[in-house]
C-alpha cells in the first residue's frame, strides 16, 4: 500500500462536525456489520445444534416405544389329551405335538376370557385368535417343552399380539388408518378395548427386544437384537485382536524406528489416504478377497471383522502415533543412558507411558466400527433372518449373523411400518454402545492423561 | 445366495471340523514356542553353570529367542499353505468337470461352490457317524442317491448331485485332507528344526537379544507396510474384476453413454454418467447445507467465543460426527423425507399447496442430511486452520482500527483460505464416497434431471444395489460394481491427494 499515490494527501478529510462520544454513520454502519457477522455465527452454531437436538429426540421419540410391547394374559389350560396322550411326560412324545395342537388351547384360553368379561361378540373364535402374534403358538410350546410338569394344570401365560394390537396400543394405528388393513378389523379393535379396559391386554417392558432374535416380515412384534449384537461382538472381537496389535506395532515402527526415506513415505502417505477412503470401498474388497478368492463364508462375522480391521486400522494408526509422540524424548534418552538399547527403551519406558492414549484411540476406533455399515452390505450381513444364536466360539465367527447396523437397515428396508419402531429402538441400544464406549475412552484419558 | 439356509451353516460347521486339522496344528506349535521357552532359557542358563551374570543377554532374551524361531516360520508357512491349497485344489478339481456343465447358464464358480457344497456335506456325514469315511470315499452317484444322504444329516442342497460334481467333490475331499496333512508334517518338522537351532545356538556368548531385536523389527515393519498391502489389494481386486467388465462391456458406453438400465438377460446400458450427476448434486446440496454452518461456527467459536461456550459447544458438535451413518439414512428416510413431502408434495393436504414431490426419498432429502453429517467435519477443520493463523497478523489489524469482523473478513479468512479449501475438498470427498444416506434417502432411478425434489440414485448405491442379491461373477451387471468401485477410489483419492496437498502446504506458510 505505501506505492499508492498521494495526491490526495494535501486534502484533509473535512473536520468532525459534532461530539466524539456520538458515533457516525460510517462507524454505526460498521458496528451493525460488526453485530450482524457476530449473529451469523451464533445462528450457525444454533443451527447445528438445533440439528443435533431434532435428531435425537426423533431417536428417543420413535424409538423407545420399541422397549415396550403388548401382551395379552390369559390362564391357558394345557390339556393333558392334547399334549400328552400318553400321559408319561415323555420329552420326545412332546415334541411330536407341533404349533397346531396348542392352536386350539389359545382359541379356548381367548373365548374364556372373552365370555369372563362378558363382552359381546360375533368375532369367530379363528378371529380373535387373530389378535395373538403368530408365533405365540411357539411360545406356548417352547414354554410347554421347558416345563413338561405343568401338562394338566391351567397356567397364567403371557401371549405376544400382534403388531396391530400393539400399534393401536401405541397410537401407531388408528380406526381409520385400518380401513383396507386386512390384518385387523374394527370388531377386533372393539374386543381390543374391551381387554385393555379390563386389564389384561397391556404394553409392558420387552426385554425380548434387546435379547431376542430378528423375526420373519410377518411377525415385527417378535423381531429382537440379540442375535446381531451377538454378531456385532464377535466382529468387535477380530477387530481388536488384530487392529490393535497390527496398529500398535506400525506406529511403533513409523514412530521410533522407520528411516527417513521413500519407502516410509510412501507408508505415512498410505495410511493418511487409507483414513479417508471410503468405506463401501472397504466392502469392495473384502468381497472380492476374502470371499471371492479365499472362499470364507458369506455373512459370517469373521469377514465383517477383517474389513472393519483394515478399515479402523489407520485410525488406530494416527491416534497411536499421536500418542506415542507425546511422550517427551527425554524419557527416551534416560533409559538409553542407563544402558537400555532402543528396543528396551520403546517398549518398557515409552509403550507403557502411552498406552493410556493407545487405548483411547483404539475404543474411538472400536466405537466407529461398531457404527460401520456401507462394507457389511456387500459382504451380506444382511438379506436374511439373524433367527439362531451361536453356541461355540467358532460357530460365532464364522456361521453367517448380522451386526447391529446391519440389522437396522434390514428393519428400515421392510414395508410393515411397525419395523421402523423397532430401527429406531435398535438405535437407541446401538448409540448406548457407543456412548459408553466414548464415555469410557474420555474417562482413560481424563484420568491417565500426562502432561510433561 | 445371501439366504442362510441350515446346510451353509452346517456345511461351514463341516469346513470348520476340517479346520480343527489347523486349529490343532497351531495349537501344537504353540506349545512347541512354550516348550522351547522353557528349554533354550534352561539350556543357556545351564551352558555358563547358572550364572546368569555370565550371559551375554538376559536370560529370557535366549527363550524369546527360541519361541520366535519356533513359532514364527511355522505359522507364517501355515498362514501361506492355507492361502494357497485353495486355489491348487480348485485349479485340479475344475478340470475333472465337463465343459457343458459349466454352459448351462451358469458359472464356474457356481459348480465349484456346488462341489465344495457335496464335500463339505460329506464331511458332515463323516463327522455325525452317517457313514464311514470310505463309504464316503467310494461314493456313486447313479447308485446312491447323493441328496437324500446329505438331506438326512441335516446338509440340504439345491439340486440332486450329477455324477462329475460328485467325482470333483471326493477329489476335493481327498486333496484337502491329503494337502492339510502334509502341512501338519512339513509345519511341525519346521518348529521342530526351529527350536534344535534355538538349542543349538543358545550358548552363553550367543547375542540373544540383538537376534531377537532384530526379529521384532521385522515383525514391526511387515506390520507398517501392512497398509501399503491394503492399498494394494483395494486396487488390484477392484482393478482385476473392472478389466473382465470392460472386456465384457464397451468403455465408451460406461465412461459415455448416456444411460443407467442393468437388464439382468443382458444387453444393458451401464453408463456411470447419470450417477455420477446424482452423487455430484447430492454432494453440492450437502456443501451448500454444511459449508455455511461449519465455517460461521467455526469462526465463531475460534474468534468470538469465549472458553466456556467453546468447551460447550464444540464437543455438542462433534457428537454429530460421532453418529452412524445408518442413523442418518434412517432419519432422511423416515423423518426428513417425510417432512419435505408434507411441504412440497401432497397437493392441498400439504404445507404449501403444491404437488412437487411424491416420494420421500429425493435429492434434497439425502442432501440436506448429508449436510448435517458434515458440519462437524467442516467446523472442527476449519476451527482448526483459522487458529493456526498467528495471532500477529490480527494484531496489525487490530492496530490500523479494523472491528472483529473486518479482521475476520479481510485479514484472518483470506489468510486460511487455502486451509479451509483444503477442508471443503475433504468434505466433498466425504460426501461423493457416502453409503447409507443415499442408499436410504436418495431413490434408485438414475437420470439427468435438475428437480432437486426427484428421486436420483449415485455410485455409492449402484454398488450396493449391483453387489447385493443374487450375484453373478460373470456378468456385466455385477462386475459394473467393481468399475464403480475403481471410480469412486480414484475421485476421492484424488480429492484427498489434493486437500491433503493445500492443507500441508498452507500449514508450512506459518511454521
Amino acid at each position: 500500500m505505501t506505492d499508492m499515490p498521494i495526491e490526495n494527501a494535501g486534502a484533509a478529510p473535512a473536520p468532525r462536525k459534532g461530539s466524539l462520544l456520538e458515533q457516525d454513520a460510517r462507524t454505526r454502519k460498521r458496528n451493525r456489520a460488526e453485530a450482524r457477522f457476530k449473529a451469523y455465527g451464533i445462528l450457525a452454531i444454533a443451527m447445528g445444534l438445533l440439528m443435533l437436538v431434532i435428531l435425537l429426540t426423533t431417536i428417543v421419540g420413535r424409538g423407545t416405544g420399541a422397549f415396550q410391547q403388548t401382551f395379552l394374559t390369559v390362564e391357558v389350560e394345557l390339556l393333558e389329551e392334547k399334549l400328552d396322550k400318553k400321559g408319561n411326560r415323555d420329552l420326545a412324545d412332546i415334541k411330536k405335538v407341533s404349533t397346531f395342537g396348542y392352536a386350539p388351547l389359545m382359541r379356548a384360553a381367548l373365548e374364556a376370557k372373552v365370555a369372563e368379561i362378558g363382552f359381546e361378540t360375533d368375532l369367530k373364535s379363528k378371529e380373535m385368535a387373530a389378535l395373538l402374534s403368530k408365533s405365540a403358538a411357539a411360545d406356548l410350546r417352547n414354554f410347554v417343552l421347558e416345563n413338561p410338569d405343568m401338562i394338566g394344570e391351567t397356567v397364567e401365560f403371557k401371549f405376544l399380539a400382534q403388531s396391530r394390537v400393539d400399534g393401536y396400543l401405541k397410537e401407531r394405528v388408528t380406526r381409520a388408518s385400518i380401513a383396507n388393513d386386512k390384518n385387523i378389523s374394527a370388531a377386533q379393535l372393539d374386543l381390543v378395548d374391551a381387554l385393555v379396559a379390563e386389564g389384561s391386554l397391556q404394553k409392558q417392558f420387552n426385554l425380548a427386544f434387546i435379547t431376542g432374535a430378528d423375526a420373519s416380515d410377518q411377525r415385527p412384534e417378535a423381531a429382537g437384537m440379540g442375535v446381531s449384537m451377538i454378531g456385532s461382538l464377535f466382529m468387535m472381537l477380530v477387530v481388536l485382536v488384530l487392529a490393535l496389535p497390527i496398529g500398535v506395532a506400525a506406529s511403533i515402527y513409523l514412530e521410533e524406528f522407520a528411516p527417513k526415506n521413500w519407502i516410509t513415505d510412501i507408508i505415512e502417505v498410505n495410511i493418511a489416504n487409507l483414513a479417508a477412503v471410503p468405506s463401501i470401498v472397504f466392502g469392495i474388497l473384502g468381497l472380492a478377497v476374502f470371499i471371492n478368492y479365499m472362499h470364507l463364508p458369506n455373512s459370517a462375522p469373521l469377514v465383517g471383522g477383517l474389513v472393519l480391521t483394515l478399515m479402523t486400522l489407520p485410525t488406530i494408526i494416527i491416534s497411536t502415533r499421536a500418542s506415542l509422540k507425546a511422550v517427551p524424548p527425554s524419557i527416551r534418552d534416560a533409559a538409553l543412558g542407563v544402558g537400555a538399547s532402543k528396543m528396551q527403551s520403546v517398549f518398557h519406558h515409552v509403550l507403557p507411558l502411552a498406552a493410556p492414549g493407545i487405548l483411547t484411540g483404539t475404543i474411538i476406533g472400536l466405537a466407529q466400527a461398531l457404527g460401520e455399515t456401507a462394507p457389511l452390505l456387500l459382504i451380506g450381513m444382511v438379506g436374511f433372518i439373524a433367527s439362531n444364536a451361536p453356541e461355540t466360539i467358532g460357530e460365532g465367527l464364522m456361521s453367517p449373523n448380522s451386526a447391529m447396523p446391519a440389522q437396522i437397515y434390514e428393519w428400515a428396508k421392510r414395508a410393515d411400518p411397525a419395523f421402523y419402531e423397532r430401527a429406531w429402538g435398535g438405535i437407541i441400544i446401538l448409540l448406548v454402545f457407543l456412548i459408553t464406549m466414548n464415555a469410557i475412552a474420555v474417562m482413560l484419558r481424563r484420568r491417565f492423561e500426562r502432561r510433561w | 445366495m445371501i439366504c442362510a439356509t441350515r446346510s451353509q451353516i452346517g456345511g461351514y460347521v463341516g469346513s470348520l471340523l476340517n479346520a480343527g486339522s489347523v486349529g490343532f496344528v497351531v495349537i501344537a506349535v504353540l506349545v512347541l514356542t512354550a516348550a522351547g521357552f522353557v528349554l533354550v532359557r534352561g539350556r543357556a542358563v545351564a551352558s555358563v553353570s547358572g550364572d546368569a551374570r555370565r550371559l551375554h543377554s538376559l536370560p529370557n532374551y535366549y527363550g524369546y529367542f527360541a519361541g520366535m524361531m519356533v513359532a514364527v516360520p511355522a505359522l507364517l508357512l501355515t498362514a501361506l499353505w492355507m492361502l494357497i491349497q485353495p486355489m491348487v485344489i480348485q485349479n485340479t478339481v475344475i478340470d475333472l468337470i465337463p465343459a457343458d456343465m459349466v454352459a448351462e447358464g451358469s458359472s464356474v464358480n457356481l459348480v465349484m461352490s456346488d462341489v465344495r457344497r457335496v464335500a463339505d456335506g460329506l464331511d458332515v456325514a463323516v463327522a455325525q457317524g452317517a457313514m464311514t469315511a470310505d463309504a464316503a470315499a467310494a461314493l456313486e452317484a447313479d447308485q446312491t442317491d447323493v441328496r437324500a444322504l446329505l438331506a438326512d444329516v441335516g446338509v440340504a442342497l439345491g439340486s440332486d448331485v450329477a455324477a462329475p460334481v460328485l467325482e470333483a467333490a471326493q477329489k476335493y475331499r481327498v486333496m484337502t485332507a491329503r494337502g492339510t496333512g502334509t502341512m501338519a508334517f512339513v509345519v511341525l518338522a519346521l518348529a521342530i528344526l526351529g527350536l534344535i537351532a534355538a538349542m543349538w545356538m543358545s550358548t552363553g556368548n550367543f547375542r540373544a537379544r540383538n537376534m531377537v531385536e532384530r526379529g521384532v523389527l521385522v515383525l514391526l515393519m511387515l506390520a507398517a507396510s501392512l497398509a501399503i498391502l491394503t492399498t494394494v489389494g483395494i486396487v488390484l481386486s477392484m482393478l482385476f474384476e473392472s478389466m473382465n467388465f470392460f472386456r465384457m462391456h464397451p468403455w465408451t458406453d460406461f465412461f459415455f453413454g448416456g444411460k443407467w438400465a442393468p437388464n439382468f438377460r443382458g444387453d444393458s446400458d451401464l453408463s456411470i454418467l447419470p450417477l455420477l450427476w446424482g452423487t455430484m448434486y447430492i454432494s453440492v446440496i450437502a456443501l451448500l447445507v454444511a459449508v455455511p454452518i461449519g465455517l460461521f461456527s467455526a469462526i465463531y467459536l475460534s474468534e468470538y467465543a469465549s472458553s466456556s461456550v467453546r468447551s460447550f459447544a464444540k464437543p455438542l458438535l462433534e457428537i454429530l460426527a460421532g453418529i452412524p451413518t445408518i442413523v442418518y439414512g434412517l432419519f432422511a428416510l423416515l423423518t426428513v423425507g417425510p417432512f419435505l413431502v408434507n411441504v412440497f408434495g401432497r397437493g392441498d393436504n400439504g404445507l404449501l399447496g403444491v404437488e412437487w414431490m411424491s416420494g420421500a426419498t429425493a435429492v434434497l432429502t439425502a442432501g440436506l442430511v448429508m449436510g448435517i453429517m458434515l458440519i462437524p467435519f467442516v467446523s472442527s477443520l476449519s476451527d482448526d486452520i483459522i487458529n493456526a493463523v498467528p495471532q500477529s497478523l490480527r494484531d496489525g489489524s487490530f492496530g490500523l482500527g479494523a472491528t472483529h469482523s473486518e479482521t475476520v473478513r479481510q485479514v484472518v479468512l483470506p489468510a486460511a483460505l487455502p486451509g479451509i479449501v483444503g477442508a471443503i475438498l475433504l468434505a466433498a470427498s466425504r460426501a461423493i464416497g457416502e453409503t447409507m444416506i443415499v442408499v436410504l434417502g436418495a431413490g434408485a432411478i438414475a437420470r439427468f434431471s435438475a428437480n432437486p425434489l426427484e428421486a436420483m440414485t449415485t455410485i455409492t448405491t449402484r454398488i450396493v444395489s449391483q453387489l447385493t442379491g443374487d450375484t453373478n461373477f460373470a456378468s456385466p451387471e455385477t462386475l459394473v460394481a467393481f468399475a464403480l468401485g475403481l471410480t469412486l477410489f480414484v475421485l476421492t483419492l484424488g480429492l484427498n491427494v489434493l486437500a491433503l496437498y493445500i492443507v500441508r502446504k498452507y500449514r508450512e506458510q506459518y511454521e
